[in-house]
Parts: structure tokens; sequence; C-alpha cells
């Protein structure tokens, strides 16, 4: 799946980063909780989320995420989108719920980060 | 041993607005001196979250970025106001964040969990009424 794909899957518009379109994306991870998008995501992966601030784009910036989806239509400032076009991003916007763009893309083959817990640390 | 990189970031408590601009730069400084992308991933999470935690919790403190031959260390030291129970501030899910640091997504009490996972080396000491240095360290070699 590329970026186009999921542009085309969720009506999306697209914010910025119009060149990277047909870069694959290989997973997703889904949350307004930017906390957790720091301590579960570990690769190179979609970030969609609701919550729309600059620290979205800088959460996503130290974790190296190139694509972000901001889902139930929110649309970021343009002073946002400037930090994100800069850092490389492509930022699109969809008007589904978070539970539906998450659906939509599952079910067309995009899969979720994988979450390695303390506990199976320490069996390893 | 000399370190070849040591930078000094002021981080004032509350400024939710400029929170993340030291990681942003230690980031980028570290990424031209080519540090590999797995470590530098670490490194700039690890960051974020301790710098985070001055804004949010801390009376004002600073972030001390060294480098040397061997490894990367991170340094947060800060005036106050001392974590009552350093056992329970490790525990994921624990959190004494205001409802401002919420509104931006943050306060789930994941941060002191993440920068001990991602650091080969974490250490911290509290104080009430003194202040909290965290010390983390990245192994280059």
């Amino acid at each position: 799946m590329t970026i186009q794909d999921m542009v085309d899957l969720l009506r999306a518009k697209v914010l910025c980063g119009e060149d990277k379109l047909e870069t694959p994306v290989f997973s997703a991870f889904c949350s307004d909780l930017m906390s957790d998008v720091l301590a579960f995501v570990s690769d190179r992966t979609v970030l969609i989320t609701g919550l729309v601030n600059p620290h979205v784009i800088r959460t996503a910036d130290m974790l190296d995420l190139k694509c972000i989806v901001f889902c139930r239509g929110k649309v970021p400032t343009a002073a946002i989108l400037e930090d994100a076009k800069d850092l490389g991003m492509t930022v699109i916007s969809t008007r589904e719920t978070a539970f539906t763009t998450c659906g939509r893309l599952y079910e067309t083959g995009l899969k979720g980060v994988s979450i390695t817990w303390p506990q199976e640390d320490k069996q390893t | 041993m000399s370190a070849f990189i040591h930078t000094v970031y002021p981080v004032a408590s509350g400024d939710y607005t400029r929170a993340g601009e030291a990681s942003a730069d230690i980031k980028r400084k570290l990424k031209q001196l080519g540090v590999a992308s797995m470590v530098l991933r670490r490194v700039a999470v690890a960051s974020y979250e301790v710098e985070l935690n001055l804004v949010i919790h801390s009376m004002g403190g600073e972030l001390i970025l060294e480098v040397d031959e061997k490894g990367i260390s991170l340094t947060s030291q800060d005036v106050g106001p001392g974590i009552p129970d350093i056992s329970m501030a490790m525990k994921e899910g624990y959190s004494t964040a205001n409802e401002e640091a919420r509104s931006l997504g943050f306060g789930a009490g994941m941060g002191l969990p993440n920068m001990k996972r991602n650091a080969d080396g974490f250490e911290i000491d509290s104080e009430l009424g003194k202040g909290t240095r965290i010390s983390m360290r990245f192994n280059l070699v």
C-alpha cells in the first residue's frame, strides 16, 4: 500500500508532502496520546490521530515517522503544516473517524505495530 | 574522557510552546555526526520524554548533551520540586501530570519507564525540595 492508496481509501485531503504519495507504507499506529506513541512506536509507521497540536509533529519527528493521518476532519494550522513540510512529512486529513480509518486500512492489508511488553523482555 | 560535544539547553517550566526544541536540536546535531538511525531514534525519544518532564513537572532546569567517542550522555537537572516516590514514578501508567499536559497528549505515565527502556544506562536521583537529576547513557560502540 502507498500513501496515495490511503488517500483514495479514506477520501482524504493531502495537506502537505504531495511529492511523496508513492511512498510505500507497512504499518500504522492510532492514538491521541503522544505518550503512548513515544512508548510503543519503534519502527517507521503511519500515525493516525485526532489530536491537533505541534507536539504531534514533534513526536513524529523524534520517531522518524513520515506520514500522519488526521481523522475526524481535523486540520492542523498552517504553522504546524509548515513544520511537517520542513521535516519531509506527508500529512493527510480524512473526515472518517479513527475507528473507520483504522478499519479501512487494516482491511486492505496495513498492519498494526507489535508491542513488546516489559514482562516479555525479562523472559527472553 | 573529553567530550567533543557539550551543549546545555535551559528548559523553562510550563513552556509547552517551546517544549521539544532542545530535543529537535539534539537529534539534528547527532544526525550531523553520523549517529546510526536506530541509536538516534532511541536518544531522540528519551530526550523528548525528559524534556517534556522538565516542562510538565519541574520548576525549570536544563538538559545537557555530551558526546564522546564511546557514547552519548543525556543529563536532566532541575531545581525542584523533587519526586516523593521514585518507585511509583517509574511505574507505567502512574502520572501526576496536570490537565494542560494531558490535553496535549502527554502525562500518560509512560515517560520515565520509556526513558529507561531506550537508554543503555539510566540513573535517577531526586530530593524533595531540591530537585531531580536523570542521567542516561547511549553506547556508540
